[in-house]
């Protein structure tokens, strides 16, 4: 610490490499150079019978944009779905081990997995391996139980359960949005277009994310897919 | 049985060989590039030979009835280069093949390795064909393994019963399925032609014709890019036609043809008359290790 030593001129040095504000989110900053982010915006909101998940599909090394139509929205089980963000490498690797030992679980007990051991199953692989992982996950979906929830398990392999979660890069930008236009106990259509909507604004500021806005909508009796594309988002240039 | 004799030479070769990359020489190599830079302070760079790398452009797409690949053929070590003519179409299975960039080294073997497990895999369950996802499985697999460490960015392009596929896959591990792709230093470029000339279910011609603009772009465009194109095409009813040296935009040979050289250079056999001959047998001896001095090298 420079403060100490005295022959050295009288400028307070903040702690080396700590907190450097170079403008990189805290995503970009611990990638390997060349790897894939999915720089993203994520989002997933629960209503009364079920789940909306959402993202948006750039994925991108540096300043080029690798796949400008990805899917980050991956099923777990079949009515367990996630978000992705951070590496693309290894959320699609998490992804196929949770699926994998979900799958085992559901033949092993006979019955499908509820949505909170598949969020604690991706919290375990996150914590134990958080020296080598960049992934920060959504999982959301219906099971008997809990009806519709959603956890989100960030960057250090915490897992909350949540009444509505946010991730990626671009939600930095529609905290504030969110925040005031989430209400308790909205219907499927109403936490639909939250969904679309805040994505929509995320990718307008953040460079990160754009592309077209993918959703899935999770209920008892099924899952449905939509897809928006770049031309006809409710907000942007 | 190692361990009841206290052999020296048998413990020595009881510890395993370690499996996996060795890191050991980095140190070594930095401190011989120290040592050079050192003693030839003009840059002549390191002498030390660099990876050889296929600078590269590959493309693929989608077509109405399968799919195809294009590449360029030039492979550089720094910025020379080392081979203008290699091939970088790799064969994974009769009907899926599979462009690399990045290491020249490591996208030939990863191909080979994962062209061997397919193939194991087909003999192993009645001969069925190999899906292109089983291979961009296997690939994704290993790379996430090495963790970017082995340099091989791919994209792979096959026919299935599932239809035409294209993928793409990054060093890293991560995988996309698109209708087109491209990748390498030229990617920038041959995308560009993509985004303006793909469209959904093309002919044949249309797609070998969009490929090979999209390599063209990549050779002029980018200095790690060059000489020709290679185009494979993968079609559903099974055949593939594959084309080195599709286009050939920077053969030089008709110009070194043209060169006209000194007739003094071509003489027939019996132009200089032979005035005397004489045969010596060849005294066979070699050189013994008396007549070497060795001396000591000096840093």
């Amino acid at each position: 610490m420079s403060y100490m030593n005295q022959s050295q001129p009288n400028t307070h040095q903040p702690y080396a490499n700590a907190y450097q504000h170079d403008g990189k989110s805290a995503e970009t900053r611990n990638l390997k150079p060349g790897e894939l982010s999915t720089g993203t915006t994520i989002m997933a909101i629960p209503f009364e019978n079920g789940v909306v998940l959402g993202a948006d599909s750039r994925v991108s090394t540096g300043t080029y944009v690798a796949n400008r139509v990805s899917d980050k929205v991956a099923q777990l089980h079949d009515r367990i779905w996630c978000c992705r963000s951070g590496s693309a490498a290894d959320t699609q690797a998490l992804t196929d081990y949770v699926r994998h030992y979900l799958s085992q679980l559901a033949i092993e007990t006979g019955r499908a997995p509820t949505v909170k051991t598949a969020a604690h199953l991706m919290r375990r692989l996150c914590y134990e391996n958080k020296d080598n992982l960049m992934a920060g996950v959504i999982v959301g979906g219906w099971d008997p139980v809990e009806k519709g929830s959603v956890y989100n398990i960030p960057l250090g392999g915490t897992c909350i359960k949540m009444p509505f979660a946010i991730g990626g890069s671009g939600s930095t930008y529609i905290y504030g949005l969110v925040d005031s236009l989430y209400k308790e106990g909205m219907g499927e259509e109403e936490a639909k277009q939250l969904v679309k909507k805040s994505i929509s604004h995320a990718m307008a500021r953040d460079g990160s994310s754009g592309g077209v806005i993918r959703t899935v909508v999770v209920k008892e009796d099924g899952n449905t897919r939509e897809y928006i594309p770049g031309n006809e988002l409710p907000f942007g240039p | 049985m190692s361990e009841f004799t206290n052999n020296q030479k048998s413990q020595r070769n009881a510890k395993e060989e370690p499996s996996g990359f060795s890191f050991d020489h980095i140190h070594r190599n930095a401190m011989i590039e120290q040592m050079t830079k050192a003693s030839s302070s003009s840059s002549n760079s390191s002498y030390l030979p660099q990876a050889t790398k296929t600078g590269t452009t590959i493309v693929g797409l989608v077509y109405k009835d399968g799919v195809v690949l294009g590449a360029d053929t030039r492979a550089t070590g720094g910025s020379e280069v080392a081979d203008k003519n290699c091939e970088k179409i790799h064969y994974l299975a009769p009907n899926i093949y599979c462009c690399g960039a990045g290491t020249a080294a490591d996208t030939e073997k990863t191909t080979e390795l994962i062209s061997s497990q397919l193939d194991l895999l087909r003999l192993n369950s009645e001969g069925s064909q190999s899906r292109v996802v089983t291979a961009c499985t296997m690939l994704k697999r290993m790379l996430f393994r090495y963790q970017g460490h082995i340099s091989a960015a791919l994209v792979l392009g096959g026919c299935d019963v599932q239809g035409p596929h294209v993928y793409q896959i990054y060093p890293h591990g991560s995988t996309g399925k698109l209708p087109y792709t491209t990748m390498g230093s030229g990617s920038l470029a041959a995308m560009s032609v993509f985004e303006t000339g793909w469209a959904e279910d093309m002919t044949e011609e249309e797609g070998v014709e969009l490929v090979k603009r999209a390599i063209l772009a990549g050779i002029f465009n980018d200095l790690g890019s060059g000489s020709n194109v290679d185009v494979c095409v993968i079609r559903m009813d099974g055949t593939v036609a594959m084309s080195r040296g599709a286009v050939q935009p920077n053969n030089v040979q008709p110009l070194r043809d043209a060169i006209k050289r000194s007739d003094m250079l071509n003489m027939r056999s019996g132009v200089t008359s032979v005035l005397r001959s004489e045969f010596k047998p060849h005294v066979f001896g070699g050189v013994t290790l008396a007549d070497v001095t060795v001396t000591e090298m000096e840093t």
